[in-house]
């Protein structure tokens, strides 16, 4: 369906560093469970040392796919080809992939050493040059001194670097990392999420990053593919992600968005005109591969809507406003959120950050106007 | 929870494995699997196929008949050996049950110190020689035994009785001591995994004692109920040893009329033939232990 | 749920939430002296084996008179308890090995293997230390007759092993369902083919557990009796020794004989108990 013109995104300038022939492709991949469907024909690219993650909710897909690249599973139909060779149904131990499990999956009777190393014994790697990457692998992941302990014996978050030095110690092509952040604490898993980046970065290995977690997708990848029932909906920067999602489902997954219902009304071009019924015409910017007609959404993400009463000059040329009853107020620390509610009935969110304290208080019940660049109006088809 | 929606993962890694490889199966299986169908299965079809034979003097005559059946089914001996044997393995069961239980949960549920050593204590007399518990019985109950000479010394009596030994007390007895263990540890493997939050919850629900036993910890401790049950009635129904050295000339079993058939009679079609109600029971045990899982994890 | 306070909702003192049978402590009590009782009774006939053994008079009586050593100075003489010994030891470790390679393949198979009869398969394995013994001695005694295979220590060693697989595969199903999730796919995924996964990774994992399965055969061969009996050929085991002797009538060596197996089988459950928690601690 949509996958088509997702697969075309255009190549944006923050990607210019990867070059070269892809280091995966998925050419319409999908994978049944007896009659289950899994995944559904996703097709992709993965460019050279990139930081990709598959972004959904559970149950999406993501491990079966992540699964199939590493060889664990086969597809049911498609292809997957890396770095430029068909994998057909190579075996797991003849891909040029190495995978950080979720649960870590280290060898318990092996110290951190012999797990580390344990890779680069089976394509013979001589034991000088062993020992010496091994030290190396476990500085770069910021744990020296642990060799000789056994992994019963470390911290989660020690265990997860040893699990990380154990795949980056073979220098595969691609790191696959299933949710490998999912068992720390949230300090930790912050920590660990730019190290990861900053490794990606370092090592130049292409990085495919399996998470349910919105917001450490959008801290840590180039691209974010976002999936849905065994599909890939939307691939882009997380930029494009947060700032121009195309479905419904991705605006609404990532972030917090106002989803309102208008009628087309007509276009000049830069803008489409619309109608919120109970608000009259409002203007927003045109969508992107769907037609602007008939009964569209309307979604707007709450943080760019501004109260009116804040604003220093009183009139913003081109803006969209909207008026509404005050009817409920959330404290949420950074910002507060007030819901209003609009004359044709529907809710609306609006975040205002809490700049000074005390400023400018609205009791409940006050009619509040609110204005928005149409520009950050997305007009959706479903 | 969501075990429907979500497979777990060892499903996932189960399905991935035999969907990739299902070549390592053949060099894993056919040892085993040949082993078992024919040392084991193709014996025990040719077991009951000399059930539907015959003898004549001392040779067997390999043509299809059901005269042993008929043998079994009308004439009384048989039938009321299979009766005692039945409702003796029956009797046991229950007893292992009654004894069982208490030492069970006291070991799950109450101890805390030395706990391992406790089970495996309790474990012992199931590895030690069954062979030597019985005889042991033989001693202490024997006209000149330990029990007697005891209650001699006591002045409990005043001459040796015989009542002890040779009897269906002396083979109930030894039956209910030796498969204790049997008993004991599937019925401590499930009581140690029942949470105690449950216990817990139901008396603070305010159920007295008997109704959390009955309704909480009795159902979830059925299927090592059932486990130890099927042991300690199937290892009964199939004894010869106790019914030799303990039983009593009107305490015939029907392990030892098989034993007897396929020795000194030398009748091994009607052996055999009175094999078939000893299957026929376990096998009705079997079903419903299985019915109610109990054989996921039946203790060795 | 429940609260810290000794007091239910409804506001009534609430009892005491400890006891299966009490309120408190002497419901606690009483089950202590139930389970003494018990423990007591199945120790009773192991006891009074070991005691008797070093008891001077002919037939086992109470009070005991004397103490002796000479019904072990006896066993020692004795040539046929010890070619029973020989015989017992070979026929158990050699079906304990059998069992334990065929055990552990299928424990395998099983656990990594989806195929059609999986289930019929762990039913069959166990099947032998379902159903009554005597059930597979007689099943065996006609299948050797039928091949015309006369008895010796070879039938022997066949009927010992089949249900030796049993406690084998049991152990190690169990060790196996306990090991690290993807383990084995994480050794895949470095680079080792099936077969040096097997040795490097699965192998050192489950062997705690292959051992111990090994030694809980080799005492259930040593021990067995019921099967045997159908089974033997003209040498018997030290159970069937045994067994022949006590039909004739009691000799208090048989207690010392009794008190020597004892302590060999108390011997292999430690040893098989040290084994199997070595397994579950992960090596
Ligand atoms: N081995 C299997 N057998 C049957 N169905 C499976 C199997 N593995 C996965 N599935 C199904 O495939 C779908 C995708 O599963 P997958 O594990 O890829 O999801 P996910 O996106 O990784 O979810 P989560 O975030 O919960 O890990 C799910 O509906 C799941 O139930
Ligand atoms: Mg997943």
């Amino acid at each position: 369906m949509a996958q088509a013109l997702m697969t075309e995104t255009p190549v944006r300038a923050d990607a210019g560093r990867f070059g070269g022939t892809p280091s995966i492709e998925l050419r319409d991949v999908s994978k049944f469970f007896g009659q289950v469907p899994a995944v559904s024909g996703i097709s992709l690219e993965v460019r050279q040392g990139e930081f990709l993650t598959l972004l959904g909710p559970s149950g999406c897909g993501k491990t079966t796919t992540l699964r199939m690249i590493g060889g664990f599973e086969l597809p049911s139909a498609g292809e997957i080809v890396i770095e430029g060779e068909a994998m057909g149904d190579r075996p797991p131990y003849r891909r040029p992939v190495n995978t950080v499990f979720q649960n870590y999956a280290l060898f318990p009777h092996m110290t951190v050493g012999q797990n580390v190393s344990y890779g680069l014994e089976m394509t013979g790697v001589p034991k000088p040059e062993r020992q010496r990457r091994v030290a190396e692998a476990l500085d770069m992941v910021r744990l020296p001194h642990v060799e000789n302990r056994k992994p019963a014996e470390l911290s989660g978050g020690q265990q997860q670097r040893v699990a990380l030095a154990r795949a980056l110690v073979n220098r595969p092509a691609v790191l696959l990392l299933d949710e490998p952040l999912g068992a720390l604490d949230l300090k930790l898993r912050k920590t660990m999420q730019l190290e990861l980046k900053q490794l990606n970065r370092e090592v130049g290995a292409t990085f495919v990053y399996v998470t349910h977690d919105q917001e450490e997708a959008l801290t840590m990848s180039d691209r974010i593919a976002v999936m849905n029932e065994g599909r890939i909906l939307q691939l882009g920067t997380p930029g494009d992600i947060y700032e121009r999602p195309r479905t419904r489902f991705v605006a609404d997954f990532i972030g917090q968005t106002n989803f309102l219902e208008v009628e087309v009304i007509g276009s000049d071009g830069a803008a489409v005109e619309v109608d919120l019924p109970g608000s009259g015409p409002l203007r927003a910017r045109p969508p992107e591969g769907v037609p602007a007609q008939g009964t569209m959404t309307l979604a707007v993400r709450p943080e760019k809507i501004s109260l009116m009463a804040d604003l220093p000059g009183s009139e913003i040329p081109g803006w969209d406003r909207l008026s509404g009853r005050l009817e409920e107020i959330i404290y949420v620390g950074t910002y507060t959120q007030y819901v209003l509610r609009l004359p044709g009935g529907q809710e609306l969110a609006v975040h205002r950050q809490n700049r000074a304290v005390g400023e400018g208080e609205h009791p409940m019940g006050e009619t509040l106007t609110v204005v928005f660049n149409p520009q950050s109006a997305a007009l959706l088809a479903d | 929870m969501a075990s429907i929606a979500a497979p777990t993962s060892e499903q996932t890694i189960a399905a991935a494995r035999s969907e990739r490889r299902p070549g390592g199966l053949w060099l894993l299986l056919p040892g085993p699997l040949g082993w078992m169908v024919f040392f084991y299965l193709v014996p025990l079809v040719i077991l009951l196929v000399h059930a539907f034979w015959s003898v004549d003097y001392l040779t067997i005559q390999r043509t299809f008949t059901l005269e042993n059946f008929r043998t079994l089914l009308t004439n009384d001996l048989y039938l009321r050996v299979l009766g005692r044997t039945a409702a003796m393995a029956a009797v046991v069961t229950l007893a292992d049950l009654c004894l069982a239980f208490p030492l069970a949960y006291f070991l799950a549920k109450r101890v805390t110190k030395h706990r391992e050593l406790l089970l495996l204590l309790v474990i012992f007399p199931l590895w030690s020689s069954y062979l030597i518990r019985v005889f042991a019985w033989k001693t202490i109950l024997g006209t000149n035994g330990i029990l007697n000479s005891f209650l001699l010394t006591v002045g409990v009596i005043d001459q040796p009785a015989t009542a002890f030994l040779y009897s269906k007390t002396a083979m109930f007895l030894t039956f209910s001591q030796v498969w204790l263990p049997f008993m004991i540890l599937p019925l401590f493997t499930v009581l140690d995994r029942l949470p105690n939050s449950f216990i817990e919850a139901a008396s603070d629900l305010g159920a007295n004692p008997w109704r959390t036993f009955r309704s909480v910890i009795l159902p979830l401790s059925l299927p090592g109920i059932l486990a130890g049950s099927l042991s300690v009635f199937s290892l009964t129904l199939g004894d010869y040893i106790t019914p030799t050295l303990l039983g009593g000339p009107g305490d015939q079993m029907i392990g030892r009329l098989v034993a007897d058939n396929f020795g000194m009679s030398n009748n091994w079609p009607l052996g055999a033939t009175l094999v078939v109600p000893i299957l026929v029971l376990v096998s009705l045990f079997i079903a419903v232990a299985n019915r109610f899982g109990a054989l996921g994890r039946t203790a060795a | 749920m429940s609260s810290a306070l000794p007091v239910s909702v409804d506001g009534r003192p609430r009892p005491a939430r400890r006891g299966l049978l009490g309120r408190s402590g002497a419901g606690d009590r009483a089950l202590a002296l139930v389970s003494l009782l018990v423990f007591l009774f199945l120790y009773l006939p192991l006891v009074v084996v070991v005691v008797y053994s070093f008891s001077a008079a002919e037939i086992a009586v109470w009070p005991i008179e004397g103490w002796t050593l000479d019904w072990y100075r006896e066993l020692s003489r004795d040539k046929e308890i010890h070619e029973a010994l020989q015989l017992s030891v070979i026929i158990g470790v050699v079906s304990a090995s059998i069992a334990v390679v065929l055990g552990t393949l299928a424990a395998l198979a099983i656990d990594r293997y989806e195929f059609p009869g999986k289930a019929a398969l762990r039913f069959a394995v166990v099947l032998p230390i379902t159903l009554p013994g005597i059930v597979t001695g007689v099943a065996m005694l006609s299948f050797f007759s039928v091949l015309t295979w006369p008895m010796s220590r070879w039938t022997l060693i066949i009927g010992h092993t089949t249900f030796c697989i049993a406690l084998v595969l049991n152990t190690v199903v169990a060790r196996l369902g306990q090991l690290p999730r993807n383990i084995s796919e994480a050794s895949a995924d470095l680079g080792a083919p099936p077969w040096r996964t097997f040795w490097r990774v699965t192998f050192p994992l489950i062997r705690p557990a292959i051992l111990a399965g090994a030694v809980l055969a080799f005492t259930l061969s040593f021990d067995e009796v019921i099967v045997s009996f159908f089974l033997q050929g003209r040498e018997p085991t030290l159970p069937l020794l045994i067994w022949g002797r006590l039909r004739i009538g009691l000799s208090p060596e048989i207690n010392a004989t009794a008190t020597v197996i004892v302590l060999v089988s108390l011997a292999a459950v430690l040893v098989s108990n040290r084994l199997s928690k070595q397994a579950t601690l992960g090596g």
